[in-house]
Parts: C-alpha cells; sequence; structure tokens
C-alpha cells in the first residue's frame, strides 16, 4: 500500500523534509558574497583611517547602507549554513549537535540583527 | 541502532576504514581544510564587523576608541588575517563553483587551482594593506 499522498510525491522532499535547499542556498549566497565582499574590502580600505564624522558620513549614505545590509543577509544565511555543515561532520553527539545547531542559527541571527541595527541607526538615526 | 549500542557490539574492535593520517597530504586535501578553516574564521570575525558598526552608531567617543583597537598592532594583524582569511575563502568558493558546473577536475588543473588560490590570496592581501590602508601593512614593514 502505497503510504504518500500525491502531493508528497510532486514535492520530492523526502523524510529530511528538505531537497537540495541547503546546497542551493549556500552557492547563490556565496556569488552574492563575492560582489558583496569585494564591496566590503573597499568600504574598509575606504574608512581606513577616517575621523568619526567621515566615517559616518559614508555609512549614512543610502547605496553603502544597502550594500551593507544586502552583505549582511546574504553573509549570515551563508555562514550559518557553513557552520551546520561543520557541525555536522565533527560532532556526533546527539545532544550536543542539537545544542550546536541551535548556537549557530542565534549567533547568525544575533550578529546579523545586531548590524544591521547599528546600520538602520547610522542612516536614520540623528 | 539498538543493537549497535548494546555491550556485546561495544567490546568488538572493529576495523576502521583508512583516514586522514594513511594519506601523503596532498595540496587540494589541504585547501579543503584550509576553506573550512578560513570560514569557521570568517564566522567569528563577523562579530568585528558588527562590533565595528555598534561603534560607528554609538557615538564619536566609542568609535574612536574601538577604531584604535582596530588601529593597534594586534588590531592591524588580525585584520590582515581576516582580509586574507576572506579572500582565500572567496577565490576558493570560486574554484568550487567551478567546480559545481563540472569542470576543471583533471589533476593538473587541480593543482594549479590550488596553488593558484593560496599565491593569489597572498598577492591580493599584500596589495590591499600596503596600497589601500593608510598606516597599514606598509607601516608595520617601515
Amino acid at each position: 500500500m502505497k503510504m504518500r499522498t500525491p502531493l508528497k510525491n510532486v514535492r520530492h522532499l523526502g523524510s529530511a523534509h528538505e531537497g537540495a535547499d541547503h546546497f542551493i542556498l549556500q552557492r547563490l549566497t556565496a556569488v552574492a558574497n563575492v560582489v558583496l565582499g569585494i564591496f566590503l574590502v573597499w568600504l574598509v580600505a575606504k574608512l581606513a583611517g577616517a575621523d568619526y564624522a567621515a566615517a559616518k558620513a559614508l555609512l549614512r549614505n543610502p547605496l553603502v547602507a544597502l550594500g551593507l545590509l544586502l552583505l549582511i543577509l546574504s553573509g549570515m544565511i551563508h555562514m550559518r549554513l557553513g557552520m551546520q555543515t561543520i557541525i555536522e561532520d565533527y560532532i556526533h553527539g546527539e545532544g550536543a549537535k542539537l545544542a550546536a545547531l541551535a548556537l549557530n542559527t542565534f549567533f547568525a541571527i544575533l550578529v546579523g540583527v545586531a548590524s544591521v541595527f547599528a546600520i538602520l541607526k547610522l542612516s536614520f538615526g540623528a | 541502532m539498538a543493537e549497535a549500542k548494546s555491550e556485546r557490539n561495544l567490546r568488538i574492535e572493529r576495523p576502521l576504514s583508512p583516514h586522514l593520517q594513511v594519506y601523503r597530504p596532498l595540496i587540494n586535501m589541504t585547501m579543503s581544510i584550509i576553506h573550512r578553516m578560513t570560514g569557521a574564521a570568517l564566522y567569528f570575525g563577523t562579530i568585528l564587523l558588527a562590533w565595528w558598526l555598534t561603534a560607528a552608531a554609538t557615538g564619536p567617543a566609542y568609535f574612536n576608541y574601538v577604531s584604535d583597537i582596530f588601529g593597534s598592532l594586534l588590531g592591524r594583524v588580525v585584520l590582515i588575517g581576516y582580509t586574507w582569511a576572506l579572500l582565500h575563502h572567496m577565490i576558493g568558493g570560486l574554484r568550487h563553483l567551478l567546480w559545481d558546473t563540472g569542470r576543471g577536475y583533471d589533476l593538473k588543473m587541480i593543482d594549479r587551482l590550488s596553488w593558484g588560490s593560496i599565491i593569489l590570496s597572498v598577492l591580493l592581501t599584500g596589495a590591499i594593506w600596503f596600497t589601500q590602508m593608510p598606516g597599514g601593512l606598509g607601516a608595520l614593514v617601515r
């Protein structure tokens, strides 16, 4: 007897409930990160040794803020997926693995949201 | 899975498949490990980016304080390392994207790509820090 619903067959996701999402998202963010990473190097070089007023003026520039926001979004997704792979490869205890995976997600979200908050505060704050 | 954990099975010294230590280290093996290590370093290094942005959003006094830390000798060494890790992971990642298309798998090409990534990442890091950073690597050497 077939236990799968027709929808299950169409989705082809199996018992893990996901398909190639991890692989594809890792590559997609990798491509974005090449462009955004070069942008970050440019930005840091431009700001190296700059005083506060100059740094703030540049970070408030809408295009710079947009680039940084995109970098943080793409970077956090990419690094969370990468660290997930490392954890799954090296941590074998089920409890420790679950804890590490949860911490991984918390870390990525914390760093990401803190950075986004700082950028928005620079852009919109006094 | 339950039977694998029984006491009887635990005592058996099972043969293990050959692992990393039986192979002569090859450059692409080393590159694979460096790709992971630079990835992990970049992961934790994002704290620096978040810290720096937060400092800029906080105010001049705290921004100058953090800038001084980043500008110190130790700070610059860390940032140079971060630059190299970023470039190495980026170039290594481009190599992986090439492999994803099914190209670049003959052994000579793999070696060339590996060495090319290492050399290019070091050269680019040096170029950025010598030319773009006021008081950067140039100041460390001078």
